[in-house]
């Protein structure tokens, strides 16, 4: 009998019975039914309707600048988790402490105040406005503020995955590695990589749901100019405020495949994790934003 | 912040040391510091009444009741229902746990402009569950309740994921002691479970309260934003920008960073308050 069975601490069946019911409804109401809505809002007047909503060319340029923003901010936040973990993971330094804290800095930032920063920078009214506007740049109401608003919010996803574990593995490997004569390079990628690749697939993940998904941040930079600067999230918002609910939700339903499949292989790695115990700082701290 | 702040305590034989900080403090500063020192660089350029003015305005202060009201209500629901689910999760065995398990991050995982309308489709007059709030006259979507229902919605993975490792940490030792001495299994629960995992249900409610402050879209659909009545701070900064109210949006903005950063201080506190006290204890 496992300690979780003993005696003392068991709940009487009914117990049991009632908590799951709760739990079950409470999910069922809060996670389920919104999920479904979004599906049958989305087949609501048919299969063909559902596929027409794609043939939209502005439903086609929000899907591909969705993929190009998540395309660039996701490498950007990649290589500096690489490039943060190897330095406060391997080396000993003042100001560790505070850097990791800098780091999660974006999490606390809520999404509209994430595109004003930069609005604030380089809007008409910002201060490097008139500089870029002189030189015929734009950045506000433009693909570039996207990408920096998105870069932003999903900035510390990668790191933090690969900070604590990095951390918690010894560097004993890649000394003897240096000292076999591997290069720092080849160290890296030979030694280092493989011990941390799921953590680093896990973060991936995470910073690319975040990336195809924001909406606030995006919102605040974008101008809503459809056809231009829609990412997906933008352009439901925009079918759903002209009543062209098929259509909001069909894209919708996109993004909510994207969210389930990012659910899977987040329980997957997260079971293949387990072999390695606190491999992973598993959800809440992850996300908070 | 100088570069004399980081320096080698000891030398390690690893290359890139240099090279790798560098690029993080430069990507770091580029991406994150610099903007953000925008904001409290704007507020610095208005005047301290101009400041006052805004961030006490009527429409601002309605605006900070709302937003802090129903993220309160939201963590208060999700501190009570997220521990019967991480309870459920942790203790109980039963068909469709892993699933449930996996469903808790749903509100991460999916877009928030996505879960805004799926929630407003719910909760308006037809939908399935707004219709029968209906019938009580109950007003769901466009109305505080629904901002606090997406509010509860966009924390409940928060107290789960937080309470759930408290919960399968509590020492088996304790509950049997408890119940060996004579305790009923609430007794148990009251006097010997709930202490010990407040601390976490502390920290998971106030990081869904924190993440709630700043929501913007799964509120902005199903709150109808009407000012003075459902308008929260965060759609006041976008309104003020869309009048180009650089000034007005920051001072807002600037309101719910502070108070976001306290929060998190906070939490930081309470923690380190709590590891403090439960180590003497042990000791």
């Amino acid at each position: 009998m496992s300690p979780a069975d003993s005696m003392g601490r068991r709940d009487p069946v009914w117990l049991r019975a009632l908590l799951i019911a709760v739990a079950v409804l409470f999910l069922g109401v809060f996670l389920f039914l919104p999920l479904l809505t979004v599906f049958l809002e989305a087949f609501r007047k048919g299969v063909s309707a559902y596929f027409a909503s794609f043939n939209d060319p502005a439903a086609r340029s929000a899907i591909v600048l969705t993929l190009v923003s998540a395309g660039i901010a996701v490498p950007c936040n990649l290589m500096f988790g690489l490039f943060a973990s190897w330095a406060i993971a391997k080396f000993e330094f003042k100001g560790k402490s505070i850097l990791i804290t800098l780091i999660d800095l974006p999490f606390a930032v809520s999404p509209v105040i994430s595109g004003l920063i930069y609005v604030l920078l380089f809007g008409m009214q910002g201060w490097f406005g008139p500089w870029l506007m002189a030189h015929h740049l734009q950045i506000i109401f433009a693909v570039p503020g996207i990408v920096l608003a998105t870069v932003f919010v999903t900035f510390p996803f990668v790191a933090r995955e690969l900070i604590p574990l990095m951390q918690e593995q010894d560097t004993d490997e890649e000394q003897a590695a240096i000292s076999l004569g591997a290069s720092g390079f080849q160290t890296f990628w030979r030694v280092t990589l493989p011990n941390v690749k799921w953590a680093l697939l896990y973060g991936v993940i995470l910073c690319n749901a975040r990336a195809m998904g924001e909406y606030g941040a995006v919102s605040v930079v974008s101008g809503h100019i459809r056809g231009k600067t829609n990412t997906m999230p933008l352009h439901v918002e925009i079918l759903y405020n002209e009543y062209n609910f098929v259509a909001a939700f069909s894209v919708a339903s996109l993004l909510a495949l994207l969210a389930l499949a990012t659910l899977a292989a987040k329980a997957l790695l997260e079971r293949r994790l387990q072999a390695a115990p606190s491999a992973v700082g598993l959800g809440a701290e992850d996300q908070l934003a | 912040m100088s570069m004399r702040l980081f320096r080698f305590k000891n030398h390690s034989v690893l290359p890139g040391f240099g090279l790798t900080l560098g690029i993080t403090v430069l990507y770091l500063s580029l991406i994150v510091l610099i903007p953000l020192s925008a904001l409290f660089l704007k507020t610095a350029t208005t005047t301290w009444a101009q400041f006052w003015g805004t961030i006490t305005d009527p429409r601002a202060v309605a605006s900070y009741r709302l937003t802090f009201g129903t993220s309160l209500v939201g963590a208060l629901v999700n501190a009570i229902f997220g521990f019967v689910v991480a309870w459920t999760l942790v203790r109980y065995r039963f068909p469709g746990r892993r699933i449930l398990d996996a469903a808790v991050d749903l509100p991460f995982a999916l877009p928030t402009a996505v879960s805004g309308i799926a929630l407003t489709a719910l909760y308006a007059k037809t939908g399935w569950i707004g219709r029968w709030f209906d019938l009580w006259g109950i007003q769901t979507a466009f109305s505080p309740l629904g901002v606090a229902i997406a509010q509860t919605f966009i924390g409940l993975p928060f107290v789960v994921r937080t309470l759930q490792p408290a919960i399968q940490d509590l020492d088996a030792g304790m509950e049997e002691a408890a119940a060996t001495l004579g305790a009923g299994r609430f007794q148990t629960f009251s006097r010997v479970i709930l202490p010990f995992l407040l601390p976490a249900m502390l920290t998971g409610a106030s990081m869904a309260f924190a993440r709630a402050l700043g929501e913007y879209g799964s509120v902005v659909f199903i709150s109808g934003n009407m000012p003075m009545r459902t308008e929260i701070s965060s759609l006041l900064i976008v309104a003020k920008l869309e009048q180009f109210d650089y000034a007005g949006a920051t001072a807002i903005a600037v309101v719910l960073l502070v108070a976001s950063f306290a929060l998190m201080l906070s939490i930081n506190l309470v923690q380190w308050w709590f590891s403090n006290r439960l180590g003497r204890e042990a000791a």
